[in-house]
This record gives C-alpha cells, structure tokens and sequence, in this order.
C-alpha cells in the first residue's frame, strides 16, 4: 500500500508485470501514419460501502474493479476497446480493434497541440485511505445519525444512512508523450428520513462528502448536520402545499441549486456538442448569453471537492475555466479529441467513468462568482413568486436548450416574505435564455456538501456545483395547483 | 470461459471459514457497437469482460463482494474480506438464502440467445449504420445534422450457485439499433431518436424504417412553442405511457413497500386505477426483453397480474421484501453483481386496450398529445408528479402545433384512476412497455 500512496505510475507495472518499454513498444505498432493519437487508461479500483437501515447495519459491500481501456483516434473517429485482464497480450488485442478505424477510411495526419506534462499537484492527499478505517468506527457514525434523526421529531419514523468509499488508481499513457498516475480517493455519507403524520408521508434526504479523509465528517461533527437537515426536510415537507403552476419570478438558495448552471449552461459548452454543432450555444462564443451579473466558471483545481482532479482522464492537468464572464460567452470545455478538432487547448475536462468507457468533455465543479446583494434584499423585492433552496435531479435537452430541474425543498415568496413551503416543484426553461433574466446576484456563494453525480451517454461521474442566492426574473414553475 | 468451478469452490472454502449460506453470480460478456455521424465512422468499441459476485451469510448477518479480477489470490483476499465484513454487521432477522424448496427445479428455454451475432461482420455492421443514418439525413432537407447512428449487440453467460445445492446457468444476448438526427429551421434546432431493440439481430426493424420514423420524430418538433397554463386532458404516446407504467413498477417494488417509500403500501385488493387497466409481470415470454429462466436468487420466473381491471393484485417481491412483508416472493429478485439482490420487473407491461392511437387523439377537444417527458420530478411516496414535457397541441381531435418547455403535473394516484382510454397499440420494443393512454385531465404549465 504505501508503493502506491507515493507513486501510482508504478503501481500498474508492478501489480500486472507490465514494462513500460513495452508499452511504447506495443503503441508504436499500433500507430500509423493514420492515427492522431492514441492512449491507455489503466484502472485499479475498490469501492466499499455500508448501510444501516431499521436501526441496524444490515450489509456490507464491497467491489474491486480493475482493467484497461485502449483508444486510438483518427480525425474525428475513435476506436475504443477494453479487457479486465490487464496484460500486454489484452492491450495489443484491444489496439488491434482500437485501430480498425484507420482500416476504412483515409485520413491525413494533422499537427495536434502538444500535450504539456501535468505538474504534480495533490488536491487530495489522504494519509489514511477510508478503506483503511476500522468497521466499526463507520458503523459508529451511521448510528449515530439514525438516532440523531429520530430524535429529532416523533414523527421521522424511517431512517437509511449509507457511508461508501472509492479508491481508485490510475495510469495514463498517451502516444502524445504523458504517462502520468493518480490515486483518487472519495466518500460520501448519505441520509433519508421518511416522516409520517397520520396518512401524511414525506422524504427528506441530505448528504455530502469529497475527496477527503474520514475525519472529514467528524470535523464539526458534519454527520449530525446531515442527520438535522435531511429529518429537517422530511418534516417541513409534511407541511407543504401544492407547488403553484406558471411563470414567476424565481430565487435560488446558494450551494446545490447551482445545479440549474450544470443543466441549463454547463452541459451545452461540452465541447463535443459545439464541434458537432448540436447544441443550443454552437457558434455563440464572444455573444451575450447572460445578464452582466453572471461570471461562470469550471474549475477542477478546489481542494479536496467531489468534482476536483489533479489530472483529468487524459492525463491533462485540470484548471479553472472561464465558461461565461459578465454575462459573455467565452469558451467551452474541452478534452483533446474535441479540442484538436476545434483547433484550440484541452482544458482539463476529458473524463470517463472507467476504464470500460471512452473519455468525453465534463465538467468538474461548475459554480456562479458571488455579487453584490444582499440575500434579504433579493427576497424582499420579490412581490409574488418561489424560493427554492433545495434540489433532486435534473435534465437537459442540449440541441433545443429545455432544461428542467425538481426542487426538493421551495416556499411561496409573497410580498417579499417566506410564507408556505411548497412540494412538487419541477422548473422548466431555456438554457441560452435563462441566465438573461438573472436580475439580481447575492454575496453568498456556496458550493454544494458533495453529493452530485452527473449522467452522459450512460457514463456517471462525481462533480460539483455552487451558486450564490439569484433572483430570476420570470420561470416556469411546474406545479399543479393552478 | 470462466470455469464455473471457481464459484463452487469458493461457496466450499466459504463454509470452511464459518459461512452458513451464500450465493455466487458469475457472468461473463462481449460487446460491439459502431455509431455512425454524418456519414463517417465516429467511434467503434468492443469489450470482453467477467465479474464475479459473492454474497455470505454469518446466520442472520451478511455482506457482499465482487470483483473483475479473478485470479487465485484475488479470490482467496475477497474471500477473506467477504467474511471479515460479514462478521462485522449486524444481525438481520429476514437476512438469508430463500428456501431450498422454493428453488426452481428445470431451467426453461426461454431463447435468450444470439449465436448468430458472432458470424457478422465488421463492416456489414458499419454498413447498416451508414444506411440507418442516411435514411434519417436524405428523409427531408430540414434534417440537418446529427447526433449519430449506433448499431451495437452483446452476448452474456451467467452463472448461478447457492449453498443450498442450485445450479444454473443460461446465455443471453441483445442487438439494438438506433439514431438520433436533428431537424433545423429558422435557427431553431430539435433533436429526437427512434431505435429498434431485440434479441436477435436479424429481428431487428429495418435499418430505412428506423431513420424515417426518427426523422418524422424530430421534424414534428420544429416551431415548438410554450403554451399558456392550463387544466386539459392529457394523451400519452406508448413510449412515455411507457415510463409512468415504470413508475408503478417502483411503488410496487417490494424495498420501496418495506421501507414506506410508496405511495401504493397496503393497497392489494384496492382500486388504485381505471377499469381499463391491466397491468402483467411476466418472465416466461420466449425472447422477451425481460425474460430470465430463474431469478437473482434461483427461484422460477413467472407471470402475475400486477393489476387487474384497474384493481391491486400483486406486489412485486424478492425474498427479503417478501420476509418483511409477510408474504411470498414472486421470484422477482434481480441480481447486479456485487450488489444485494431486490426486487426488479421482468417484461412488465400494461395490456392492450381497444382504442386506436388515432381514435384516442380524435377524442380530445383542446389537449396536449406527450412525446417527451425530461426531469425527475416524481415523489414515490407521495405520487407528486411533475415532469419537464415536449408534444402536440392537440385541438378539437386534430395535432396540430409543437409544444414545448412546458411541465404535466398531477398525482400518480389521481393520474392511474383518471386514464379513460387504453391504445391497442402494445409494443414490446422494451421491457417495462404500455400502449397509448389518455388521462382526463393534468396541470400543464407554461406562460
């Protein structure tokens, strides 16, 4: 264990009897006059978890995953294969398939940007792995939450509380001269409460984590934060009426409803979906896609966040990437087949959720600069509308830009003040439009506990997202009372 | 191929260390797929790969492992984990292997199978791509880009043992076909898909058809626009019919019920939709999309009335569901490797109505006609509904313009009661599948 804490490129080759000359040699077989570039993905992961439910931890899991991926690109087309046996003889197989994309068409090689060797940075240096955490010190806190949560209202009558950790090694080895490793650790400790009050029954949910140590979540006892909001929730939600159904103004609390710049703005700047021309924001950079007061960012460099990287999949060192600056366009996010394509930088966005899946442009943790306002006074100029504090999941149609994204947590706002909490809100709008109507933004930025997971093209990987308080001029509000 | 030994061997040394019980899936599979953009090749992948899945019980505790790594020693430390981690939860009163006379006894053929699929060629693939696509780009001048064409089929084998002496083993396979082109006009750009899924390839719809429906899918789309907020009864196409039929899968999902997650707990015998509909969860279908000769814990597949004539007959159970309920499973347990078993659909459908889809659009006055639902605004325990929604306005039984950016909203529970027209139109082109339906009446915002 400590051989990999402190090198992981020589965890690969000592595990699997891999030599690197070997390796160069196998891709120097594989590439031809027709392949662009060409990289390895080798992946050793443990993934661990715990759940407690009915006052009892009733299972535990774990599950070790390992294997390479072999990918080898040609202009525009990728060939991809991948083995769970990690041994040259798979990785010369997998690159035979890789490369039969060069077999059908002609192509030109084109001068691609040099990749630059990633500095060695650690956002998450981690002295104990969470795997390594005794038992019963997990067991300890998940019961400790279950009864945090009851103890909290009568009424919290169910209690789930699961606690998993991932730690992962990588080595990346690209024809364009990286050959770089990370260790990459991350946990999460989650928490649902189900309240019931006579026939009334209700759901609260909380969580968070990061690339972090255990003792993350003892600091400032964070697990019982958890435990209060998601009973919290669940109770509130008793209470709540039927969402209202129309176009209003709309406030968004800070943290976790930044979730509305992942759906409605960060997945239509992929780079893919610009190089291909099918997103609602192609051809738009230099334009105005926002209000003045909008300054958006990606950035994969935060200390210790579910979103950060210290390289991304590719090897690519991970920045901070301006997507939207007072309210102009600037640039898209990009990994390298996309960015070779559009003929500009890799930005460090080239992800994957394993070995077994090709790398595509995602976005890390994607969060709104603060502003000026003061978050009473963003509530009080608002006559009649919602404030929503609180997410599940949402979507995004990227060609046509319709987005939508359910609030777990919302009131009414009338005449300026919080009145009734409101269940079943769904907001729907237009990505290339929304943030035009943002007509106030508060000092109060957050970023969220460390709990997202985004979807694409059927591969999940962990990210983050923060927002200050912002006042929306005039969103759809899905309810049903009319 | 993986030596089905390793498994028995690993149940034997299992209970050499102390183990009372456990079960083992082993599964091993290959893949293609080759997508298809504008014409070129854009990605083509193929994978090979195996897992194994371990579950022991110390009597009432149990823990969980798999792992891609099936070497010796790679085993013998997940043994080792496995019973260290068991050892270390809690006792569980409904934990365990279900019992050994509940097991099935013959493995029925059910033609999961694709043989076949290994003798296509690369380029014969490449081919029908091509084709699919095009079909789709030539279909109209205003089909301007594409978000591509896949083809793409895989093969499995899965094994299963427990200690109480079950065995059984079975292949399966799955091709599909689909495409994804975007219609343009007017600076407004809309996306849609169609696609083609089967057991067997050579059961699939032709590549041409395929690309015309995806075509006339997306160019329906353009000149979407927002409506005004209103009260109007709602038709639901058979695809997104499709996904509130899911939906009442999860509220008869026998974790939700135990955990009073759902809003349809002590409800068997309850009228909890319109007499029209009748919902089936059935296994035993040859070359079913959600067929299985035995479930994730060896028990036989069978059919069962979910509802019927819009009453509550079944939920759907595994054995630990079934223990906490008091009742019996119905051989429902699904199986991701490494992961306890719960209670999953097979083919879980409802049945076909008389109504045509056409008939059913015609019976609308003022309505909207649901092509595409997004979001996850649904609440399972308390059946709130509200999902981001795309369509076709429908006026005095005709569709006529596009809609989108609008939300349906209403309450599961109001919504199943409130279906007055059942399509005859039943397709199994997945496994959880309903034919068009139509709900009296839904909150739709917009402006």
């Amino acid at each position: 264990m400590t051989q990999e804490m402190t090198n992981p490129e020589r965890f690969f080759g000592e595990k699997f009897g891999i030599e690197p000359n070997q390796l160069e040699k196998t891709m120097g077989r594989v590439l031809g006059k027709k392949i662009d570039y060409m990289d390895l993905y080798f992946e050793y992961r443990t993934n661990d978890s715990i759940s407690l439910e009915e006052g009892i931890v009733k299972k535990a899991n774990k599950n070790i995953s390992q294997g390479v991926g072999v990918r080898a690109t040609s202009e525009e087309k990728t060939g991809f294969a991948y083995s769970d046996e990690i041994s040259i003889k798979n990785i010369e197989k997998a690159a035979d398939t890789a490369k039969y994309i060069t077999s059908s068409n002609l192509s030109v090689q084109r001068a691609g940007i040099p990749a630059r060797q990633p500095v060695k940075k650690n956002l998450y240096p981690v002295r104990t792995p969470v795997s390594e955490v005794p038992f019963k010190d997990k067991v300890d806190i998940l019961q400790k939450m279950d009864q945090i949560a009851r103890k909290y209202d009568p009424r919290i009558k169910k209690v789930m509380v699961s606690f998993s950790s991932e730690h992962k090694i990588i080595e990346v080895v690209t024809s364009d001269g990286v050959a770089v490793g990370d260790i990459q650790p991350l946990s999460r400790l989650n928490i649902t409460c189900i309240a019931e009050d006579g026939s009334e029954r209700q759901i609260g949910s909380f969580g968070g984590g990061g690339r972090n140590e255990f003792s993350f979540f003892l600091e400032d006892n964070l697990f019982e934060s958890y435990a209060k909001e998601a009973a919290r929730q669940a109770i509130l939600n008793l209470s709540a009426i039927s969402a209202p159904a129309g176009t209003m103004d709309v406030v968004l609390g800070p943290g976790w409803p930044g979730i509305l710049l992942h759906e409605a703005i960060g997945h239509g700047l992929e780079g893919d979906f610009n190089r291909k021309k099918t997103s609602a924001f192609s051809n738009r950079v230099g334009q105005k896609v926002a209000s003045p007061l909008c300054t958006i960012v990606d950035d994969g460099t935060i200390k210790g966040r579910r979103g950060s990287l210290n390289i991304d999949d590719e090897g690519t060192e991970t920045q901070k990437t301006v997507l939207i600056e007072n309210g102009i366009l600037k640039g898209y996010l990009q990994d390298k087949l996309n960015a070779r394509l559009m003929n500009v930088a890799p930005t460090g966005n080239g992800r994957r959720e394993s070995y077994a899946h090709i790398p595509l442009p995602r976005m890390t943790n994607t969060y709104m600069l603060p502003g000026k306002s003061k978050k009473e006074d963003i509530l009080s100029s608002v006559k009649r509308g919602l404030y929503a504090v609180s997410f599940g999941g949402g979507q995004v149609d990227i060609t046509n830009g319709k987005f939508v994204f359910s609030a777990s947590e919302a009131y009414l706002i009338e005449d300026g003040k919080i009145t009734k909490p409101v269940k079943g809100a769904t907001l729907i709008g237009n990505g290339p439009d929304v943030l035009t109507r943002v007509s106030m933004v508060g000092d109060d930025m957050e970023l969220d506990s460390g709990v997202g997971t985004c979807g694409k093209d059927g591969q999940s990987v962990p990210v983050g997202v923060g927002l200050p308080t912002i006042k929306i001029d005039g969103l759809t509000v899905g309810g049903s009372a009319l | 191929m993986i030596d089905p030994e390793i498994g028995q061997d690993l149940l034997t040394r299992a209970k050499k260390k102390g183990a009372t019980g456990g079960d083992i899936v082993m599964a091993e599979s290959s893949s293609f797929s080759v997508q298809i953009r504008m014409g070129e090749i854009d990605k083509i992948s193929q994978a090979s790969g195996k897992k194994l899945g371990l579950r022991l019980f110390f009597g009432k505790k149990t823990s969980i492992s798999a792992t891609s790594d099936l070497t010796p020693q790679s085993l013998t430390s997940l043994l080792n984990d496995t019973c260290e981690m068991a050892k270390a939860t809690e006792e569980d009163p409904f934990s365990g292997l279900p019992d050994a006379d509940q097991l099935a006894k013959n493995i029925p053929d059910l033609r999961l199978d694709d043989p076949g699929v290994e003798s296509l060629s690369v380029d014969q693939k490449i081919k029908m791509a091509k084709e699919l696509e095009a079909a789709a780009l030539s279909y109209d001048p205003k089909i301007t880009n594409s978000e591509g064409s896949e083809v793409s089929h895989y093969r499995s084998h899965i094994w299963f043992f427990n200690s109480d002496g079950f065995k059984g083993d079975f292949p399966a396979a799955g091709s599909s076909l689909s495409v994804s082109p975007i219609a343009g006009e007017n600076g407004q750009m809309q996306r849609d898909y169609w696609y083609s899924t089967h057991r067997k390839f050579n059961q699939l719809a032709k590549p041409a058809e395929v690309g015309i429906k995806a075509a006339q899918r997306a160019l329906r789309r353009l000149g979407a626009r927002k409506i005004k907020t209103c009260e109007v009864p709602v038709v639901f196409d058979p695809e997104m019919a499709g996904s509130l039929v899911g939906n009442l899968f999860s509220a008869v999902a026998g974790s939700a019920l135990y955990r009073g997650a759902s809003f349809l707990i002590d409800k068997l015998g309850v009228q909890i939709a319109s007499p029209l509909v009748t919902v089936i969860d059935d296994g035993t279908i040859p070359e079913g999309l959600g067929s299985k000769p035995f479930d994730g814990e060896g028990l036989p597949v069978e059919r069962h009335s979910i509802v019927e004539k819009g009453v509550l007959k079944n939920y759907i159970l595994d054995t630990y569901s079934a223990r906490k309920l008091k009742m019996k499973s119905t051989g429902n347990a699904s199986r991701s490797i490494g992961d306890s078993p719960s209670a999953g659909p097979t083919n879980f459908f409802m049945m076909a109505g008389e109504s045509t889809p056409g008939g059913i659009i015609s019976s609308v006055k003022s309505g909207l006609y649901v092509t595409e639902m997004i979001g996850f605004g649904v609440n399972m325990i308390t059946g709130d509904f509200s999902r981001g929604a795309a369509g076709i306005w429908i006026e005095n039984g005709e569709l006529t313009y596009p809609v989108e950016e609008v939300t349906v909203a209403g309450n599961l529970k109001e919504m199943f009661l409130n279906i007055d027209r059942v399509g005859n139109d039943l397709v199994f082109n997945g496994s959880v599948v309903a034919p068009t339906l139509r709900i009296s009446k839904m909150t739709i915002a917009g402006n």
